[in-house]
């Protein structure tokens, strides 16, 4: 079978894939043995694609099982702990599928989830059935079958209720015992006296039991919260990964020598700490020994390696690449650049925490008006008559038929709508609230590196001749510098044999192909005598001292950025870019894409105040970044994005990630959430105009089981098909941009 | 009368049984991945047991 769609393998792009480190963080141990790791393949879904991914990643040793989702497009790979991390990357991107890491957090198995479900299966059972018999019932039975269909029906109800209702009982119970009231307690009361009332008319043989509209309440009510959970937050894990990079010791050299392995936590200010290739600096501190190149892509978000010596200061965080420094502690770990990103987000998460979702409002609204009305029908239907029965019913009627049955699935019908039509564009969605905080967004800010480009260097312009080219590529292969990497993806394929390899930190590298020395790296060092007025984003190549040719590097910009910025200009939002890096970089894209404002050199905590002063200007600010430098800005921001390639934790720190690498799925995603937004309030006024309408009808006594049936039915019904309304027509781009979405992924 | 005590008995076990399908299929995993069951009979050798949140219940295919 070919492969019908799967994109072209995106082997051109060096593109950074987790480090085997990062994979087992994001792992979990299954048993003794096996690990499993979950990665989201966005690109997957058909046979052939569930193939394809399943056969690839079963060929790999150490893999013990594979199995791929296509609902949620994520694979669970076991494989076996002991073993080396299989290349699960590198085997899916040859298979033609981008891959990100997926990190499982434990609020996904879900207990409470399955006891929804159950209770809304066991409800709705009960419901057909009493409906039944109660469809017997208005046709006109006569007064003995109707009388044992009521007690079949209560036979019934009796225990769904003590079942389904629990969901409501219970909620309503904490309520109330905090001396609050919230949706839950009408409908419980409203549930409980309904019942009551019914049981007691059943045994006195009386015309009327509403055990068909108790129960289908319960149902209507119940699919309606089972929505709503599906789009309620998960626990939010960033704090959690970001504590997880913190290296957790260091290793501390004494003034006699000594060398020793002790907690972060215990090492003073003023101690000497080793730092080994491929470790994370612990500490804030300063070089006083050894020279090697630092990625402060976690720090800064800067792509391109530090180059740092003696006396260089350096942040908690940064990765050394390839040199053994010796640093001096001068922050404790409390203090150190990560303890104060945390510090920074746990505020940020705390700050926005004090949102409340439409429909809590619309909730907090309307239970009062209901408890308020029923009252005021008992009273006065009670003062009219005397017939406490009479006002009992009448006051149980209003508050069953003005039971928020529309108003518990206009909310999250719409949203559940909407969150299938973004992941259809690759766009996952933490929660409903989101998609409301999205809806009124007037300002996205940008992050730099990362989002509006790749964050990977790609070579720019190279004026190394064709014959020499093939020897950079497989003299390049060899480093895991991101330049290096750079050059490597112009000729992947490149197999030439490289003797003497040796890397030089800060410098570049060098080895021998078929007797030629070759050198790669800084102009000055590779071919003695050239000077270079641009250093740091060049490279030159020399074969035997003899200058080769240089290779000039950019950052990849995101497919579609220009396109996205420019809808978004349309659509009159306030645009800006905030990034980490220096104000030459920053201006030159920034001005590419077509931005007006810009701010360069912003540290994380620069970043979360330039939010809150727009905050405090009255917008509403969607942030979209991708760095451990972004997570405190994207938790501070009225609601974020992030790229699916970036770090963990600006993944978990985001509302909204999208897995597909254009920049188009920001518009996207705002129009989605503004005509979802749209729907919403449509629904809500659904909910009133019902409610308006048969409120009358319901103080007045007129309310029948049958009408009662039919009235709830309906208004469900209506906001449930408008809901649906979202499939259809959601603006064109969606349609026409799928197709073409696929068109250039295919060609990618 | 005395056909509805037959009839609706019948009617409400049929539901029951319906009702209990529902609820082991739930907590087999059926719902798991509906559009991966939908793709994945026309795969010849696919392994098309639901995949189960606990241990490892779908595996290397073995070779024949």
């Amino acid at each position: 079978m070919t492969v019908c769609c799967a994109p072209g393998a995106d082997v051109g792009s060096a593109r950074r894939w987790p480090s085997d480190e990062e994979v087992r963080l994001a792992s979990r141990a299954l048993s003794e043995q096996l690990m499993q790791t979950d990665l989201s393949v966005p690109s997957a879904h058909c046979a052939a694609c569930i193939r394809a991914i399943e056969t690839a990643l079963l060929a790999l040793p150490g893999v013990e099982a594979a199995r791929l989702n296509l609902t949620t497009r994520r694979v669970s790979v076991q494989w076996l702990k002991d073993g080396p991390v299989p290349p699960f990357f590198a085997t899916l991107t040859r298979a033609g599928y981008d891959a990100a890491l997926y990190t499982h957090d434990q609020s996904e198995d879900d207990p409470e989830f399955g006891r929804l479900l159950r209770a809304t299966a066991v409800a709705g059972f009960a419901a057909m059935n009493i409906m039944l018999l109660s469809v017997s019932v208005w046709s006109g039975a006569d007064a003995g079958t109707r009388h044992a269909f009521h007690l079949i029906s209560a036979l019934l109800a009796l225990p769904t209720i003590a079942y389904s209702g629990r969901v409501f009982f219970a909620s309503a119970w904490s309520a109330l015992k905090h001396r609050r009231t919230n949706m839950d307690v009408p409908i419980s009361v409203g549930i409980v006296l309904t019942l009551a009332l019914s049981l007691h008319d059943t045994l006195r043989n009386e015309p009327h039991a509403y055990f068909d509209a108790v129960v289908s309440l319960t149902f209507f009510l119940l699919v309606g919260r089972t929505l709503d959970h599906m789009m309620r937050r998960k626990a939010r894990t960033a704090i959690v990964g970001l504590a997880r990079i913190m290296p957790r010791g260091a290793v501390t050299i004494s003034a006699d020598g000594t060398r020793e392995y002790k907690d972060v936590r215990t090492i003073a200010k003023g101690e000497t700490l080793f730092v080994a290739p491929g470790e994370r600096i612990p500490l804030d501190g300063t070089i006083t020994e050894g020279r090697g190149e630092l990625d402060a892509q976690l720090v800064t978000g800067e792509v391109e390696p530090v180059n740092a010596g003696p006396g260089d200061h350096v942040s908690a965080g940064m990765l050394n690449l390839n040199g053994s420094l010796t640093i001096r502690a001068e922050r404790e770990a409390g203090e150190s650049f990560l303890s104060e990103m945390i510090r920074m987000m746990e505020a940020a998460e705390a700050g926005r925490s004090g949102y409340r979702r439409i429909a809590d409002r619309a909730a907090s609204l309307y239970s009062p008006v209901i408890h308020t009305l029923a009252l005021i029908a008992f009273a006065g239907w009670m003062a009219a008559t005397g017939d406490w029965h009479r006002a009992l019913t009448i006051a149980v009627s209003v508050l069953i038929i003005t039971c928020p049955c529309a108003l518990g699935l206009a909310v999250p019908m719409v949203q559940v709508m909407a969150a299938r039509r973004l992941f259809e564009r690759g766009i996952a969605l933490k929660e409903g609230s989101a998609l409301e905080r999205l809806a009124e967004t007037d300002t996205v800010v940008f992050d730099k590196t990362g989002t509006l480009t790749l964050g990977d260097l790609r070579v720019a312009a190279s004026t190394v001749p064709e014959n020499h080219l093939e020897a950079a590529a497989a003299l390049a292969f060899n480093s895991r510098h991101p330049a290096a990497r750079a050059i490597a993806s112009l000729r992947p394929d490149s197999r030439m044999a490289v003797e003497d390899f040796a890397e030089y930190p800060g410098l570049g590298i060098e080895g021998r192909i078929n007797g030629a020395l070759y050198r790669l790296g800084r102009p000055s060092w590779a071919c003695r005598g050239v000077v270079s007025d641009n250093e740091k984003s060049m490279s030159a190549l020399s074969c035997d001292g003899e200058l080769a040719g240089t290779f000039t590097f950019a950052d990849t910009p995101r497919p579609d950025a220009k396109e996205a910025v420019q809808a978004l200009w349309e659509r009159e939002f306030e645009l800006e870019v905030l990034s980490g890096d220096g104000e030459r970089a920053v201006a030159a894209v920034a001005r590419d894409l077509g931005f007006e404002r810009w701010r360069s050199a912003m540290l994380p905590a620069d970043k979360v105040a330039r939010l809150d002063e727009l905050r405090g200007q009255g917008r509403k600010v969607l942030m979209v970044g991708d760095g451990l430098n972004d997570a405190p800005a994207l938790s501070a921001a009225h609601v974020s994005m992030a790229p699916g390639n970036a770090a963990e934790i600006g993944r978990n720190a985001a509302d909204l990630v999208f897995f597909n690498a254009s920049l188009a799925a920001v518009p996207a995603a705002l129009a989605i959430a503004r005509r979802a937004g749209a729907l919403v309030k449509q629904n809500l006024g659904l909910a009133v105009i019902y409610n308006v309408t048969v409120l009358p009808l319901a103080l007045a006594g007129h309310v029948t089981p049958l009408i009662a049936a039919i009235a709830m039915s309906l208004s469900s019904i209506l906001v449930v098909a408008n809901a649906l309304r979202l499939r259809g027509d959601t603006p064109k781009p969606v349609a026409a941009g799928r197709r073409a979405g696929k068109l250039a992924e295919a060609a990618s | 009368m005395s056909y509805l005590t037959w009839l609706i008995p019948i009617a409400l076990l049929m539901g029951a049984t319906a009702l209990l399908a529902f609820l082991w299929s739930l907590r087999d995993g059926q719902y798991e991945d509906l559009d991966g069951a939908a793709q994945r009979i026309l795969l010849d050798d696919g392994e098309d047991r639901p995949a189960a949140a606990g241990g490892p219940r779908y595996s290397r295919p073995e070779p024949e």
